[in-house]
C-alpha cells in the first residue's frame, strides 16, 4: 500500500495528529487527496476540482505548521457543497440557472473553515438548489454512492441533497465536507453512506453566503467519517454572524470534548409515532440496537409521544416550497447566471427560468406560489406554520419531562438505486424525509450516525435529536453508538 | 385616536350637472427615510451618484445574501410615528411582497403588511382660510425602494440603476379624511413640514424623496364612500392638486352619465393634465405576502422608544402655539413662520428681546418676499437674523422710518454690512430735528397756497403736504413729526 492511499484512510483527527507530529506535510496530504479525487471522478461527487487552490492552501499550512502557528484545521482538505458561495469559484447550487456564476464573496461558514486553516479540494455535487433526496435533480447528473448492495453492481443514490458531500466522505476523497440540511439533506445522505452528519440548531451556523432554499429551515453542518470529525468540523463552521440576524450569539462549545463523555444519567426518549406502518423490519431492528447500546452504556430509555409528527411532512412541503418560491425569484436572467433571449422582459424571465430550473425545482416553485396565493394562504401556509408550532411544542414537552435527547431511525430505508424512484410519485421521494423534517420544523439539532448494515450490506443510520443548542449531548450519544456499533467503510471499487 | 366624522361642507362640494358631489381623498405618501445607508444594507442611501455605484451585494440580490435591519431607519420611523401622534407598535413584522420587475432584484420587496411599525395617528392641517382640520393616519410602515429602469439609452434594451434599490421608505397612509384638492395639498405640505422638522425625510419632491399615491372617490353628500381610483406616484404638490381635480370631475361625469367607476390604478400625465388607466382591479398583482424568514420580528424596547420621544424636536404645532402665546403673533403669521424649522429658528433669533409682531411682519413681508423672488431658502438668506434684528431695532428706536427700512434691507440683502453702520454711512437716519422739518414744511406751504386753501376745506388733504415734505427730505424725516407739524402749521385738527 502506497503512502498516498494510507493518508486518505486517516480520519480528520488522525490526519491532524499526523500533521502536528510531522509524519507528513499538508502538501503531501493534499496531493494524496487531489489524486484520490481524480481517481474517483466516476462517482461524480465533485463537479469542480480546485487542485491548484488546494496546493497553495496546503503550502501555506505547512509554513504555518513550521512556524508553530497551526490553526484547528490546519492543512485539512475538505470538499464544499456547491450551495456555499466560494469566492471566484463556481457556485451554482448545481443549477443551470446559475451558469457561470462565480461569486465575489465567500460564505461565512467556508470563510470560518479557511480561517481555521482548512484546504479546499473543490465543489461537491448536490440536488439542484438542495431540492431532492437522491442527488438525482442535479444539473450535473447524479452522484453514485460508494456503497453497493452485496453481489450487485447497481449504482445506488447517496441520498440528498448533500449527496456529493456524503459520497465524497464515504469514498475518502475528502477528510470532511460541508453540507446543508433543510429537511434532512445532511442526515439522510449520511445515513445512506455510513457517514456521520449533524444538522445543528437553527441559528448555530451563519446562512450568509449559502444559496437559500427555505430560509427558516436551512442550516449548514458537516458530514464526516466519524463523530469526532463531525464535532471538530462543526466547531469551526459555527459562529454568530452580524450578516445573518437569525444566527445566534452563543459561545461555540468544544464539541470534540463531548465525544467520549459518559452517557450515564442521560434520558433518551423513544417516540412511538416514529414507528411507521410498513417500515422495514431491519430499520426497526436497528432502532432496537441503538436503544440497547445506549441502555448498556448507562442511559435511561423512556417512551415518549410526539403527537403531531404525522403532520410534519405535509406541513414541511408547504413551508419549504413557499419560502423557496420567493427565494428563487431572483434567478431571473437579469443580473447573473443563465439568460435566454426574450422578446421582452417577461419573455426573458419565462425563457430563462424555463431553461434554467429543473423539474423538481419548478414543481416546488409552483407549489410554493400556489400555497401563498390570495385565498389559499390561510388554508395552507398559515396552517402549516401552526403545525410547526405544535411540532416544536411536542419536543418542548418531551424535554421538559426530563428527556435529554430523542432517538429515532434516520431514514425509513437503506440507499436505493439510481432511477428507482425517479419516475414515481414525487411523494414517495418526499417520504425519505419523514424522520428528519420534524427536526428542521422545530429548529432543533439532529445527528445521524451509522449503526449497522442492512441485509444487503448497506449502511443504516440512527438519528439523535437534541435540545436547542445542545449539540454536545448528541456528540456524546453519537460517540457511544459509534463505539458500540463500529465504523462502516465502503470497499473501494471505483 | 378617533376623529369625529366630518359633515359635508357646502363650500367644498363640487357642482355637477345633476347636483352637488363630495370628493373623498386619502393619501399614501412614500417618504424616503433620511439615513446614511439603506434599510437592509450598508450601501449609501445618498441621492445621485453614478448609476449602480451605491449597490451592495444585498441590494443586487446576489445568491445567499441576507438583509440586516438598519437601526437608524427604525429609529427614524419611530420618530416619525411620534411626530404624527401615532401609536408605536412594539412588535412588527417585515413581509415579502413578491413580484417580478427588473429593478426589483430580489423578486420581492421587503415591506410590512399586516403588522406595521406605526399605527393610527393624527395630523392637524391648517387651511388657507384660517381653519384647521384633523386628518387621521391609518398606519406607517417601512419598506424598500426599488431601483430605476431606464428605457431611453439603447434601441432595444432597457438599463437598470440599482442605486435606489433597498433605500428605506416610510409609507404613510392617511384615512380618507380629505375633502378637496386644497385640503390634500395642505395635508401633504403639513406632512412634509413635520418630516423636515423631525429630520426623518428631506421632503425633496423633485428628487423623489416624497411622492404620493392618491385615492380619490366621489359621492353624493351623506352617501357612503364611492368606488375609488388610485393615482400612482404623484411627485409634486401642484400635480397632486391637478390630478385630484381632474379625477374628481372625471368620476362625476361618469356617474352623472349613469356609469359606474371601475376600481383601478391610474397615472397622472402632467403634460395633458389628465389621469389615465394603468391597470384594473382584475389585473392587480397577487403579491403573495408572507413574513420574511430572513428577518426576525422587530421588537422595540419601550425604554428605547421613550428615549427617542425625549429627544424629539419641538414640532410645528407646538411651535406655532408657543409663537402665538410668547411672541403675540397672529395664528396665520405663526403658521407661516413655522412652515420650515429654519424659518422658525430664524424668527426666534430675531424676535428674542424684540417686539415679536414687528419681527414677524418684517420677516414675512420683506425677507420672505425677497427670498421667494430669488428662489432662495431661508438657510441661504444673505441677511442674517442679527442683521434683520438690527433693522427692526432701528425702526423701533425711530432711527429710520419703515420706508427707509425697506431700502436699508435691500442694501443689506445685496451688499451686506452692519445695518447700524450703513444708516450712518449712507445718511439714512431719520430726521427728527424739528427745526429742519419745520423749514421743509414751511417751504411746501409757501409754495402751494392753493393746496393750503383746499386743505383747510378738506383736512384729509394734509396727507398731500406730508408726502411732499417726505419727498423733499428724501424720506428721512420722521413721518409722525411731519404729520404733527403740517397739521399745526395749517391749523387743522
Amino acid at each position: 500500500m502506497s503512502l498516498v492511499t494510507d493518508l486518505t484512510a486517516l480520519t480528520l483527527a488522525e490526519a491532524r495528529a499526523g500533521l502536528k507530529a510531522g509524519d507528513f506535510t499538508a502538501v503531501e496530504l493534499t496531493e494524496a487527496y487531489v489524486a484520490a479525487v481524480e481517481a474517483a471522478r466516476g462517482l461524480n461527487a465533485y463537479i469542480v476540482e480546485t487542485p491548484e487552490k488546494a496546493r497553495a492552501m496546503a503550502k501555506a499550512s505547512d509554513e504555518r505548521i513550521a512556524r508553530g502557528e497551526a490553526r484547528p484545521l490546519e492543512g485539512i482538505p475538505l470538499g464544499i457543497k456547491d450551495l456555499f458561495a466560494t469566492e471566484g469559484v463556481h457556485t451554482q447550487a448545481c443549477s443551470h440557472v446559475l451558469d457561470g456564476f462565480k461569486p465575489p464573496y465567500e460564505s461565512t461558514v467556508t470563510a470560518n473553515l479557511w480561517a481555521d486553516g482548512a484546504v479546499m479540494l473543490g465543489k461537491l455535487n448536490m440536488d439542484e438548489f438542495a431540492m431532492g433526496s437522491s442527488n438525482e435533480t442535479s444539473y450535473y447528473g447524479p452522484v453514485t454512492n460508494p456503497w453497493r448492495r452485496q453481489g450487485s453492481n447497481a449504482s445506488l443514490v447517496p441520498g440528498g441533497s448533500s449527496g456529493g458531500s456524503a459520497a465524497a466522505v464515504a469514498a475518502r476523497i475528502c477528510l470532511g465536507a460541508t453540507a446543508t440540511d433543510t429537511g434532512g439533506s445532511i442526515r439522510q445522505p449520511a445515513a445512506f453512506t455510513g457517514t456521520v452528519g449533524i444538522k445543528p440548531t437553527y441559528g448555530r451556523c451563519s446562512r450568509w453566503g449559502i444559496v437559500a432554499f427555505a430560509s427558516s429551515l436551512d442550516q449548514a453542518g458537516p458530514i464526516a467519517r466519524d463523530v469526532r470529525d463531525a464535532a471538530i468540523l462543526l466547531k469551526s463552521m459555527a459562529s454568530v454572524d452580524p450578516k445573518d440576524t437569525t444566527s445566534v450569539d452563543l459561545p461555540v462549545p468544544d464539541y470534540e470534548a463531548a465525544v467520549g463523555r459518559s452517557v450515564k444519567g442521560l434520558t433518551i426518549g423513544i417516540p412511538r409515532e416514529y414507528r411507521l406502518d410498513g417500515m422495514p423490519a431491519e430499520v426497526d431492528a436497528l432502532w432496537q440496537t441503538g436503544i440497547e447500546i445506549l441502555k448498556d452504556a448507562g442511559a435511561t430509555i423512556v417512551d415518549i409521544s410526539l403527537p403531531h409528527t404525522k403532520y410534519a411532512l405535509p406541513a414541511y412541503y408547504i413551508v419549504a416550497p413557499a419560502e423557496a418560491s420567493s427565494n428563487l425569484a431572483r434567478y431571473d436572467g437579469v443580473r447573473y447566471g443563465l439568460r435566454e433571449k426574450g422578446d421582452d422582459i417577461v419573455d426573458l424571465y419565462e425563457k430563462s427560468r424555463a431553461a434554467g430550473f429543473g423539474d423538481e425545482v419548478k414543481r416546488r416553485i409552483l407549489i410554493g406560489t400556489y400555497v401563498l396565493s390570495a385565498g389559499y394562504y390561510d388554508a395552507y401556509y398559515l396552517r402549516a406554520q401552526k403545525v410547526r408550532t405544535l411540532i416544536k411544542r411536542d419536543f418542548e414537552t418531551a424535554y421538559a419531562s426530563g428527556v435529554d435527547a430523542v432517538l429515532t431511525p434516520a431514514t425509513p430505508s437503506a440507499a436505493f438505486a439510481i432511477g428507482e424512484k425517479a419516475g414515481a410519485d414525487p411523494v414517495e421521494m418526499y417520504l425519505n424525509d419523514v424522520f428528519t423534517v420534524t427536526v428542521n420544523m422545530a429548529g432543533l439539532p439532529g445527528l445521524a450516525v451509522p449503526a449497522g448494515l442492512s441485509a444487503e450490506g448497506l449502511p443504516l443510520g440512527l438519528q439523535l435529536i437534541g435540545r436547542p443548542f445542545d449539540e454536545e449531548t448528541l456528540f456524546t450519544l453519537g460517540g457511544a453508538i459509534e463505539q458500540a456499533a463500529g465504523r462502516f467503510s465502503a470497499d473501494k471499487w471505483w | 385616536m378617533t376623529i369625529a366624522p366630518r359633515l359635508p361642507d357646502p363650500k367644498k362640494l363640487i357642482k355637477g350637472a345633476t347636483g352637488d358631489w363630495e370628493v373623498v381623498i386619502g393619501l399614501e405618501v412614500h417618504a424616503q427615510v433620511t439615513s446614511q445607508s439603506k434599510l437592509f444594507s450598508g450601501a449609501s442611501a445618498a441621492y445621485g451618484g453614478a448609476p449602480n455605484s451605491h449597490v451592495s451585494l444585498v441590494d443586487a440580490a446576489m445568491p445567499g445574501m441576507l438583509p440586516v435591519i438598519n437601526e437608524e431607519c427604525i429609529a427614524q420611523a419611530v420618530r416619525t410615528g411620534l411626530g404624527l401622534r401615532a401609536a408605536i407598535n412594539p412588535y412588527s413584522v417585515f413581509d415579502r411582497k413578491n413580484y417580478f420587475y427588473p429593478d426589483l432584484p430580489q423578486g420581492y420587496q421587503i415591506s410590512q403588511y399586516k403588522q406595521p411599525i406605526v399605527g393610527e395617528g393624527i395630523v392637524t392641517v391648517d387651511l388657507a382660510d384660517g381653519s384647521a382640520i384633523e386628518v387621521g393616519i391609518e398606519r406607517l410602515h417601512l419598506e424598500q425602494d426599488a431601483g430605476k429602469s431606464i428605457h431611453d439609452q439603447h434601441p432595444t434594451m432597457s438599463f437598470v440603476d440599482l442605486n435606489r434599490s433597498g433605500v428605506a421608505l416610510m409609507e404613510i397612509v392617511s384615512k380618507p379624511d380629505l375633502r378637496s384638492s386644497e385640503e390634500a395639498k395642505a395635508y401633504l405640505a403639513k406632512l412634509r413640514t413635520i418630516l423636515r422638522y423631525l429630520g426623518t425625510c428631506d421632503g425633496n419632491m423633485e428628487e423623489g424623496s416624497l411622492r404620493a399615491d392618491i385615492n380619490v372617490s366621489v359621492r353624493r353628500p351623506g352617501d357612503p364612500l364611492g368606488t375609488r381610483c388610485e393615482i400612482k406616484n404623484v411627485n409634486s404638490m401642484r400635480f397632486a392638486g391637478q390630478a385630484i381635480e381632474y379625477e374628481a370631475r372625471r368620476q362625476i361625469a361618469i356617474l352623472e352619465d349613469g356609469g359606474v367607476i371601475d376600481q383601478e390604478t391610474r397615472l397622472y400625465d402632467p403634460g395633458k393634465g389628465e389621469t389615465r388607466s394603468m391597470r384594473s382591479k382584475e389585473e392587480a398583482h397577487d403579491y403573495r405576502y408572507f413574513p420574511d424568514p430572513d428577518l426576525l420580528p422587530l421588537v422595540l424596547d419601550p425604554a428605547w422608544i421613550e428615549g427617542l420621544k425625549a429627544h424629539l424636536p419641538e414640532l410645528p404645532d407646538e411651535k406655532k402655539a408657543r409663537f402665538i402665546r410668547d411672541y403675540g403673533v397672529t395664528p396665520y403669521d405663526a403658521m407661516v413662520l413655522t412652515l420650515e424649522r429654519a424659518s422658525a429658528d430664524y424668527f426666534e433669533q430675531v424676535a428674542k428681546g424684540r417686539d415679536g409682531k414687528a419681527a414677524a411682519n418684517f420677516m414675512i413681508n420683506e425677507l420672505f418676499g425677497r427670498l421667494n423672488k430669488d428662489g432662495k431658502a431661508i438657510e441661504d438668506s444673505p441677511v442674517s437674523a442679527d442683521q434683520l434684528g438690527a433693522i427692526v431695532d432701528l425702526i423701533r428706536d425711530g432711527t429710520i422710518s419703515g420706508k427707509i427700512a425697506k431700502d436699508l434691507f435691500e442694501i443689506v440683502y445685496t451688499e451686506g454690512g452692519d445695518p447700524r453702520d450703513l444708516v450712518e454711512s449712507r445718511g439714512l437716519k431719520q430726521v427728527t430735528d424739528t427745526g429742519a422739518i419745520e423749514a421743509a414744511v414751511d417751504a411746501v406751504i409757501a409754495a402751494n397756497p392753493d393746496k393750503v386753501a383746499q386743505a383747510l376745506a378738506k383736512p384729509t388733504l394734509a396727507g398731500w403736504f406730508v408726502g411732499q415734505v417726505m419727498k423733499a427730505t428724501g424720506g428721512k424725516a420722521n413721518p409722525q413729526a411731519v404729520n404733527d407739524l403740517v397739521k399745526a402749521k395749517l391749523g387743522i385738527e
